[in-house]
Parts: structure tokens; sequence; C-alpha cells
């Protein structure tokens, strides 16, 4: 089931191509990479998708839904969750009250004057920080935890909106190479039951032809390739432009 | 030429740096390798003087340097490319360039646009270019070259690696090489094996702050996978 | 003069504006651009710039005499480049690393010292300039009579600029400069000596500062007042012409200086603020980074890391509790001064913990809190002397004022951050206060009001006092209870992580808007009780000073405190009293009160104790 559809995108800024013509779906339960070389476009097209760029031509559409003209915030209220590259995650809270506070959007509950926030969805909260391995850390402040877990909190964050479409901007960049490993296999075993659909972007190939179902290349604003990861591995050009010939 | 011992180093109340203690020899390339958050561009850090370490020494060509400032050490030849990049990006590459002129240096090479030029021909091609306007891996060569205007004796490199396509990753080893061709000493940080592998004469596998082991890349890589 | 419709002015007198408008945007221009250098490479908005204008001015006045005019001007630039250096090296070196607010409080007690070291040494009367010798004469323009030393400023304005382009883009000192301004520590990593950058930059900012005071004196006298009102000037340009923009802050001078002169001229001079402030809104609104300037870039090195905001155990809801009934006995022991000084501290408590509620959690560093208090103040006054409501009725409907200031001054304020922030809400409250210090006729000008005196059941002392015991204790219970709530929350987590809050659907915006107006109906509950505590209301309750005595109170207790505020504003008030009593110079002593708090306690004092014994 197609989840998110992307048709002929197109952005220029300041007369420089940056996307162009560039057409994809992600299906439900599938891990879909984007690569390519720095200013191939990549960024460009995650910011169209979250509502932060509006794109020139083309459309975007989420379970038949156009996101275009929308903000981050509407975006995300119809299902989109997000994880960044640099982990946002709000330094002062622990992690349990970061989790709260998306519960706490979902339910729509942020103008409370009389609620008390850390008694809001807490077993629920726990909950969600079970599934990405995080709940003995519940009650540790965000802004000590190793990196490789603030990752895991940001996961637990998107899932409390229940979402179908997961955009990831670099997930693994930073980490070590266990680390990466652990946290696309979570992030793959979270689509995969929960029907999720999940596109990111990400530099280290090992990852990618790990983890990723299909694979999309871009170059110069352009799609080049798409396919299975051993096909795209395997297209000259893709090689030519962005993995290189392997030696040095 | 570039010599640590003992270095403890720390963010407020967190203890980040344990004892640390490594060198990097004249002309050659070593490598410190550790997962994000081991304390590597700390280390990194504490060399050019951006953190202040809490006790040890540390020694640029027998010259004891942890209390100088950053531009001191600078300044004494020993040039520091951060992990990222840097670059002025409100000025063009030749006013990125003129940022790190240094006067020329005994026994360092003399590096001159017109030379830098000739190691990375991109950036030649783009001289009035604002760095706002150049791709990640122009950026990277950017402030390689930049640090190379102050002709130091000894590079720090912070991941040079990260973020790059696979092919200008290849090109950033060959660059490396060509650099420890021309007499200087190298002292890189990593968490990519592959690039690394390209690279080094020697290696230091550093874990939560603390040293593990070094010795030639083969020696370690046992070690550095298990982190 | 009346006011004339601008279609019946004549065509020389709309040039004759015109041309007086040019004439004053050059010294506006010398402020602002030495305001948005400085801020470029150091980092820092020296609220200070506008009493560096003003010693420019004053040297200038008692330099002119021995030396002439045209000695004089660049003497006194010089003078003051060489107090500014000196400044630089001496003390905001020091706090390069420190919190941003901590550095604008210290600039701003150097407005405090500057003042008075000026009142004492060419005390309190306005002073003449000479003329400009050589120039003191008028041209014939259009038929219309213009003074030759106006026709000098309009070209001294442009001159400098075009020297400042050279200098920044042309020369190496200049090519570091920009550099630093983007990121100092990797300009200092490359080898460039920052100290030495740092000191000539600040250096030129006060000599631009002190050049455009100096130039100003055949043309208005040098007054006390000035600095304010020039550093307020200069923070409306550089917020419209973008901070950090060179060609900004001319563009945005000469904008502003020909409303002024549009304004003036048409006999409409009371209404300048208004327009002035017009304008900026709808600049802000089309470019809210500022005509030339842009989006400012992610401040480097390491955030300062709180922790999570714990709800208040029961032992410490507890001693809170026997703390408001301890001061619920305090009557019985004494009835006189101390239950006055009492009153007192629990209004600023008030103000300061309404302050705090978005300063802390909210991130937004407002320095111009006290144009809220001001409002319920005057509110209160104007109800009760000119509404005739009974004082319980106009103590209640007061802080409502407060909260149409800050519905609409907010509005403007959360669209920006950080210093863009400070500058903003400091216009803002000093565009109230001279509202409410021009307005004869309603608010009473600059002697304000009297006779705002509660009901006979409250005239007491003892009554009263138990009336702001009950409605501070309530109100603060109140704001802290909020801090916990979701809402609370939420305008933490837009604090934290404006990019998160938004992923996940958080309005920080709203919430912050709404925050704003919430604080500002504290401190304008806070304002009505102080008026009615006096029976008598000033245009200083809301002047600047009281904005800044909010913010020390504030860092005193340490911003990330929930207690923190209530404790920074008894000290302060106490102090206050004390100092004032005693001492003729108390604003510099202030000042240098809060320079050792901040270089001595950078984390506030509740924040020292707690780092000092949490080991």
């Amino acid at each position: 089931m197609t989840v998110l559809a992307i048709r002929n995108l197109a952005k220029a800024y300041g007369g420089v191509q940056a996307v162009r013509d560039v057409s994809f779906v992600v299906a439900a339960g599938e891990l879909l990479a984007m690569i390519g070389p720095n200013g191939a476009g990549k960024t460009t097209c995650f910011n169209m998708l979250n509502g932060q760029v509006t794109p020139d031509a083309g459309s975007v559409e989420f379970e038949g839904r156009s996101l275009l003209g929308l903000t981050p915030r509407q975006i995300w209220r119809l299902g989109v969750g997000r994880t960044f590259q640099i982990t946002a995650t709000f330094g002062s809270m622990t992690v349990r009250e970061n989790v709260q506070m998306a519960l706490l959007s979902h339910h729509r509950r942020l103008w409370s004057l009389t609620a008390l926030a850390t008694r809001s969805y807490a077993d629920d909260a726990d909950a969600l920080l079970a599934r990405v391995g995080m709940r003995e850390q519940a009650d540790r402040p965000c802004a000590v935890l190793a990196y490789g877990d603030l990752k895991r909190v940001e996961l637990a964050v998107a899932l409390a909106n229940r979402p179908r479409l997961l955009l990831m901007d670099e997930p693994t960049a930073g980490m070590a190479p266990r680390e990466r490993n652990e946290l696309m296999q979570l992030a793959a075993e979270l689509a995969r039951s929960g029907g999720i659909a999940v596109l990111f972007t990400e530099h280290d190939m090992d990852v990618v032809f790990t983890h990723a179902d299909r694979v999309i290349v871009l170059s110069g604003g352009e799609l080049i390739a798409a396919g299975r990861p051993d096909a795209v591995r395997a297209d000259a050009r893709v090689r030519e432009v962005y993995l290189g010939t392997g030696d040095a | 030429m570039l010599e640590v011992s003992g270095l403890d180093a720390a963010y407020g109340r967190a203890r980040i740096l344990f004892d640390v203690s490594f060198e990097a020899h004249a002309g050659q390339v070593a490598v410190l390798l550790g997962r994000n958050g081991a304390g590597k561009s700390t280390t990194l850090k504490c060399i050019i003087g951006l953190v202040r370490p809490r006790s040890g020494e540390i020694r640029f060509d027998g010259r004891p340097i942890q209390h100088l400032q950053p531009y001191q050490i600078a300044r004494l030849g020993v040039g520091y490319v951060p992990e990222d990049r840097r670059i002025f990006t409100d000025l063009t590459v030749m006013e990125n360039l003129e940022i790190g002129r240094q006067p020329p240096r005994e026994g360092a090479p003399r590096w001159t646009p017109a030379k830098l030029f000739e190691l990375f021909p991109n950036l030649g091609r783009m001289q009035d270019r604002l760095g706002a306007r150049m791709s990640g891996g122009e950026q990277q060569m950017l402030t390689i070259a930049r640090t190379l205007m102050g002709n130091p004796r000894a590079i720090l490199l912070d991941e040079p690696s990260e973020g790059l396509a696979p092919v200008i990753v290849e090109q950033m080893a060959r660059t490396i090489r060509e650099l420890k061709a021309q007499g200087l000493t190298v002292l890189l940080c990593e968490q990519n094996l592959h690039f690394a592998r390209l690279v080094a004469d020697r290696a230091y596998v550093i874990e939560k702050g603390q040293l593990r082991r070094s010795g030639t890349l083969d020696e370690v890589r046992e070690e550095y996978q298990q982190v | 003069m009346g006011s004339v419709p601008f279609f019946f002015m004549s065509a020389s007198s709309i040039l004759i504006q015109f041309l007086n408008g040019l004439a004053s945007a050059s010294s506006l221009f010398l402020v602002a651009a030495g305001l948005s250098l400085i801020f470029g490479v150091t980092r820092i908005v020296n609220f200070a710039h506008g009493s560096l204008f003003m010693l420019g001015m004053y040297l200038a006045v008692a330099l002119a005499p021995m030396l002439g005019f045209w000695w004089s001007v660049p003497l006194a630039a010089l003078a003051v480049a060489a107090f500014g250096a000196l400044v630089e090296a001496t003390l905001l070196r020091r706090l390069y690393a420190a919190p941003e607010l901590l550095q604008l409080l210290a600039t701003f007690a150097l407005v405090l010292v500057i003042k008075d070291f000026t009142l004492w040494a060419w005390g309190p009367e306005d002073l003449l300039g000479p003329r400009a010798p050589g120039m003191d004469g008028a041209v014939r323009i259009a038929g219309l009579r213009y003074p030759e030393y106006d026709l000098f400023l309009i070209g001294f304005g442009p001159l400098v600029l075009g020297a400042l382009w050279f200098l920044l883009r042309r020369t190496r000192w200049g090519t570091l400069v920009r550099a630093a301004t983007q990121d100092r520590e990797m300009a200092g990593a490359l080898g460039v000596n920052q100290r030495w950058l740092f000191t000539s930059v600040f250096a030129l900012g006060a000599l631009l500062a002190g050049l455009g005071g100096a130039v100003q004196i055949p043309r208005e006298p040098a007054t006390l007042f000035i600095d304010l009102q020039i550093i307020s000037d200069a923070f409306v340009v550089v917020v419209v012409g973008g901070l950090g923009s060179i060609p900004g802050a001319f563009l945005a001078a000469l904008l502003i200086a020909e409303i002024k002169s549009f304004c003036i001229g048409l006999g409409y001079s009371k209404i300048t603020l208004v327009v002035e402030f017009i304008v900026m809104a709808v600049v802000l609104v089309i470019r809210p980074w500022g005509l030339l300037g842009r989006m400012p870039a992610q401040s480097r090195g390491p955030g300062t890391v709180e922790l999570p905001l714990a709800f208040p155990t029961r032992k410490a809801l507890a001693a809170l509790g026997g703390m408001a009934m301890m001061l619920a006995l305090v009557p019985l022991l004494s009835a006189g001064y101390t239950l006055v000084l009492l009153t007192d501290i629990l209004v600023f408590a008030l103000f300061a913990v309404s302050l705090h509620f978005i300063m802390g959690p909210g991130g937004l560093h407002s320095f111009g809190h006290a144009a809220y208090f001001g409002l319920g103040a005057y509110g209160a006054g104007l109800l009760l002397l000119k509404g005739g409501l009974p004082m319980e009725l106009a103590l209640a409907l007061a802080p409502l004022l407060a909260v149409c200031g800050a519905l609409v001054f907010g509005w403007f304020c959360v669209r920006l951050s950080g210093v863009y922030l400070a500058m903003l809400t400091l216009a803002f409250a000093q565009i109230t206060w001279s509202v409410m210090f021009q307005w004869d006729a309603f608010t009473g000008g600059s002697n304000g009001l009297i006779g705002i005196w509660p009901s006979s059941w409250l005239s007491s002392k003892t009554a009263y006092y138990y009336l702001t015991l009950a409605t501070c204790v309530g109100a603060i219970a109140l704001l802290w209870r909020v801090l916990h709530a979701p809402f609370g929350y939420a305008l933490r987590a837009g604090r934290d992580s404006p990019l998160r809050a938004d992923a996940i659907g958080i309005d920080v915006r709203a919430q912050q808007w709404a925050a704003f107006v919430f604080a500002g109906l504290f401190a304008g509950l806070a304002g009505a009780l102080f008026a009615f505590s006096k029976g008598s209301i000033s245009p200083e309750a809301l002047a600047v000073p009281r904005s800044v005595d909010g913010l020390v109170m504030v860092l005193l207790g340490g911003i990330q405190t929930l207690t923190g505020p209530v404790w920074g504003a008894a000290l302060l008030t106490w102090l206050q009293d004390a100092v004032s009593r005693g001492i003729d110079y108390w604003r510099a002593v202030m000042g240098a009160i809060v320079l050792v708090l901040v270089l001595v306690f950078p984390q506030g004092v509740t924040g020292f104790l707690r780092e000092r014994f949490a080991r």
C-alpha cells in the first residue's frame, strides 16, 4: 500500500535547480533509503516533504492527501513522524517527559493549565519507551544521555502520534558501527510490525545496503537510479558519481 | 613532534578525558579511533587550546603548549581542521584563505593560494564564491586549504570523512597522503575504519575518554570493532 | 504651532524637513553602526552605547572652550574610544563566555555608572554646546534659510558609511572582523589574536558613538536623559535595519530620522513615537530580521544544560507555606516601616516571578517588563481618578491595561528571539514610558498621578499589607502551578528545542504569546498594588531602570530555579531601600553592585549556592 507518493517534484534556489522532476513512492512497512553526493538535493527534497520548503512544482501526497502548503505542525498531526540529523530533544526534561510532551500534543492537551504534566500519560510514555528499549532510563534527564540513546528517544517521541510515515534525516550520523546497526534494526522492526513507511537519508553505505528495502539515488537534483540495494550498488552511473571504485 | 601525556579534561562537572597519552611522530599519520562521544574531538580541542585541560601535558616540538591561547598555538605551527568544517560562509574562498594566512615557517611546507589550488583544483575555479554557496565536499577542501595557509608543521583533522560521499572520501585520503609526503605531521580522528586504513601509520583506540590500545591499524582493529 | 495636513505644506518646507531628517540621520547612523559592529564581533549588545554617545556630547562641550569646536569633536570621540577600550579590556573581556543575559546586564550596569559619573562631573543642568565656527551661518535653499552645519552633517553620514565599507571589505583587519563575526573561536584557532581584535572593534564602536554625540552639540544640548533615549532609538534602527548590517543601519537611520522630522514639521511631534512604532511593526512583519538583516546563526559554544524542573517536594511546599504563615504574623510584632518594606518586597516578588515566568521557562529575555508593571499602576490610577471607579474595581481591572499592552507588544516579541527580543522589549518599554511622560493632560506627564489611595477599610498599613500578602502569595502560587501544567511544559519545550516542539505539533509562538500576556497580567497586578501602596504613580514606575531591577532580581536568584526570583526580589528591594536612603549617587552604587554580582556569581546567587553545596 502506498503511503507517500512524490510526483515530479522541482525546486530552484536563485537560478540553481536544486531538485528537478523527482518522483518516487514509499509503501507501508518499507524502508526506503535516499542517497547521493552532497548538494544532490536530498536535504531540499526532504524539507519539501515535511513542510519546511515549498516546491516550485510537483505533488507530495500522504495517504492520498496533498501535504503542500501545510506547516510542519499540521503534517505531524496527519501522522508523519520525524527524527533529525542532529538530535532535537528537550534537554531540560527527563526521557519520559519528552515522550509525554508528544502524547500531550497528540491528545491536544498542551493548553491545559490545571493538569500536572508529569502525571499525564505516564504509562503510555513508558510503554513507548519500552518499545525502543529505553524504559530503564525513563527518569534520566535527556541532557545527559548517550547519543545513541537520544536517537532512541526520538524514535519513541515519533511513535507517540501513531505515525504511518517516518522521515529520518541521517539517522545514524555520528554513531559507532554497532550502534548504527542496532538503531536501524529497531527502526526496521518498528516499521514492519506497525506497517510504518520509513524514508531515510544516509551516508553510511553499510547501513543503506544492510537495512534498506529499496534505494533511490539523487545526483545534481535528479533521480538517477532506484531499486533494490544490489541493483543500485551495481549501477555504473551510481558508482561513478557517488559510490566510487573502491580503490583510492 | 606532538606528545600528549596524562591528559584530563572536563566540561563543567562531566569528565570527558581520563589520563590520555599518545604521540604523533614527525611526518607520520596518527589516527585516534573511537565512536561518537569517546573524547576524540575533545582531545584535538585540548591540543589547539579551545578546551583547557584539567591536567596533563601537551608538547609540540618539545615545548609545552597546554597553557597557551589557541592563536598562540596556531602560530607555533599547529593547524586545526574542525569536525563541522566551520567555513566562514559570509566570506569568499580567497577571503577564507586570507584568514588562515600566517608568515612562512622554518621546516614546514610553504603554501600559497596558487599552490593550494593545485592540490584542490575545484577551489581554484571558485575563488570568489561565498562559502555559503559551496557543497559539503568543497567546504571540506576549503577548510583544509585554509588551515594550510598558516604553513603548519602539524595538522589536526577531526573526522574529515564525515558526511562525505564515498568518492570524495577517496579523494580526501589521497590529499592526506600527499600532505604526509610533504613532511607534515598529521593527527586524525576517525570512526570510519575504511578511511583510517587508507592513511594511518599508527592508530590509537579511545573509548569513554580512555585510551584502550595503540599499535598499527591492523593491531588495533579488533579492539575498535568491539567498542 | 498647530498641526498642518501634509498637502498644505509648501514644497520648500517639505524639502527643508527632508534635509532636517537627513542631518539627524547621520548622528543616529553613527551610533547604530557602532552598536552593530560591536555586536557582530563580541556578540554583546552594548546597552551602554547611548551612554558613550552622551559622554561624547559632554566631553565635546567641555573641551570646546579650550580647544575650539573642530578640535573638540575628534578629541572627544578619541577619548570615548579610549574609554571603550578600557571597559572592554577590564570588564567585558571577562564576560565573553558568560550567558548572554549577564552580558546585557553588565553593560546596563555601566549605563548607571556612566550616568552618575556624568552627573557628578557636569551637574544636572542641560549644557549648551558652541556653534561650529565657519559653519554657523545659513544658506538659502528654495527660498528658506537652512543651517550650513546641517548640510555638513548630511554629507558626514555617507562619508562614514564609505569609510566603514572600505575598512571592512578592503583591509585585512576588516576581513578578520567579518570572520570573527561569524565564528570567533575558529578565527582564533587559525592564529587570529582575538583579544586585540575585540578591543579594537569595541574601541571603534565607542569612537563612532562618541563621534555621533560630539557632532550633535551645535544642534541640541547635552542632557542626562539622552543616553536611554539614544539607545532605544539605536535599537529601533538596528532592529529595523538588521542587526550586523552597516548599510542596513544607514537605511534605517534615514527612515527613522525622516519620520521624526516630518512628524515634527507637521506639528504632530507627540505622535512621533507612535508612527515610529508602526513603521517598526510593519518592517518586522514583512522582514523579521530587518530590512537588510539575515536570520541570526545559531550561537556556538556549549549551551547551559538545565536540570528537569522537579515538582516541589512535600517538605519544600510545607516550608513555603510556613513562610507565608510567618509573613502573616509579622503585623502582630511590628506595624511601622517593616510593613512598608515587606509590602514592597511582596509586590516586587510578584513582579520578578512574572518576569521569570517568561524568561526562565519561556526563554524570552524581556528587557522591558516594567512596561506592564507601569501600565498596571497607571491603569489603577487612571481608573480611580479619571474613571471614577471604586478602588476595589480599579485594582481588579487595572491589570487588563497591562494585558492589552502585552497582547500588542508580545505579538511582535514572540516573532524574535535572543538579543533582538531584548532590544525590542526595551524599545517598547521606552515608548510606553515616553507616552506616559509626555501626555501631560492625561497621565500627568513627568509629575505623574497623585491621590491614588485605597478604600478606607484598606487604608491602614496592616490592612493593605494583608491584601498585598494574600494577592501576591496567591498569584505567585498560581504562576508556579501553571509551570507544572502541560502549558508550562510546552513553554519549556519551545525554549529547549523549537525545532522538535514544532515537529510534535506544539505551536511555539502561540504558547509564548499567551505566556507573555499571562506574565503581563501579573506584572500589571503588581503595578496596581504598588500604585495603591504609594498613593501616587510617576513615569519612573515603568522606566527602563525598573525593567532592569526585574532582571537583576531574577538573575540574582538564579534564572533556572523556581523560588530564586522571590529571594532576588527580597534582596534587591531591601538593598535599594538601604542604599538609596543613605547615598547620593545610588545609581552608580547599584551599577557597581550589579557588576560585582555578575563577575562573581555568573550563575546567580542561588545557582552559586547550589553548585557550592551540591557535593
